[in-house]
């Protein structure tokens, strides 16, 4: 699954421990999130859709 | 036992303390576990002459703590993030089939006096430990 994490965290200036912390996950999980190399859970994706003020779509991609 | 070690929980702790804290519950029950233990077998042959009534005491107690400690492991790994679970989950898994499959095969070679030396329980409990560890810093990596 792709997703534009790492380009709305760059937009908003924070790092991967800094969304890390929004999200209340570890940075290893964003990194790995960001990499596609692990899909985070429905309960997270809207977790981040609330934090970026955007649709679960408008941040996840299916490939 | 889950009061017990609930008592000093807060929502107000970040993930890290809470992780933290999680991590120092599971040492401390763990050692008071494997003293416990150590008690055991050094009390019986030191401090109350082999008495089966203490003995048996102090293995319910052993019992106990060994419930304490496996339900701040619970508490633990439900304080990771679903990243870190799935790694636990995949170590885990991979350490409890090592030991199921190498366990019996060893016991097997053990009772057929294949074995040049005595099979201990000891050996299996390393064996399931360092499972977990390599498991555990592959999974790491696969995710990095």
């Amino acid at each position: 699954m792709k997703n534009r994490l790492k380009v709305l965290r760059a937009e908003r200036d924070w790092t991967q421990a800094d969304l890390a912390e929004r999200l209340d996950v570890s940075r290893q999980t964003i990194n790995a999130i960001e990499k596609g190399k692990f899909d985070p859970s429905l309960p997270l994706a809207f977790k981040a859709s609330r934090l970026f003020g955007l649709t679960i779509e408008e941040i996840f991609q299916d490939e | 036992m889950e009061g017990l070690i609930d008592m000093s929980d807060s929502q107000e702790l970040s993930r890290r303390q809470r992780n933290q804290l999680n991590h120092r519950r599971l040492a401390g029950y763990t050692l008071v576990w494997l003293l416990s233990l150590a008690l055991v077998y050094f009390g019986h042959r030191y401090l109350w002459a082999g008495s089966a009534l203490v003995t048996t005491v102090m293995v319910g107690l052993n019992i106990i703590a060994g419930i304490a400690m496996m339900m701040a492991n619970k508490k633990l790994l439900a304080g990771l993030d679903e990243l870190e679970q799935k790694v636990q989950l995949e170590a885990m898994a991979l350490a409890l089939g090592a030991g199921l499959v190498g366990g019996f095969a060893y016991s097997a070679l053990s009772q057929t006096g294949v074995l040049p030396f005595h099979a201990e329980i000891s050996h299996l409990a390393v064996f399931i430990a360092l499972t977990y560890l390599v498991a555990m810093v592959k999974g790491v990596k696969k995710y990095q």
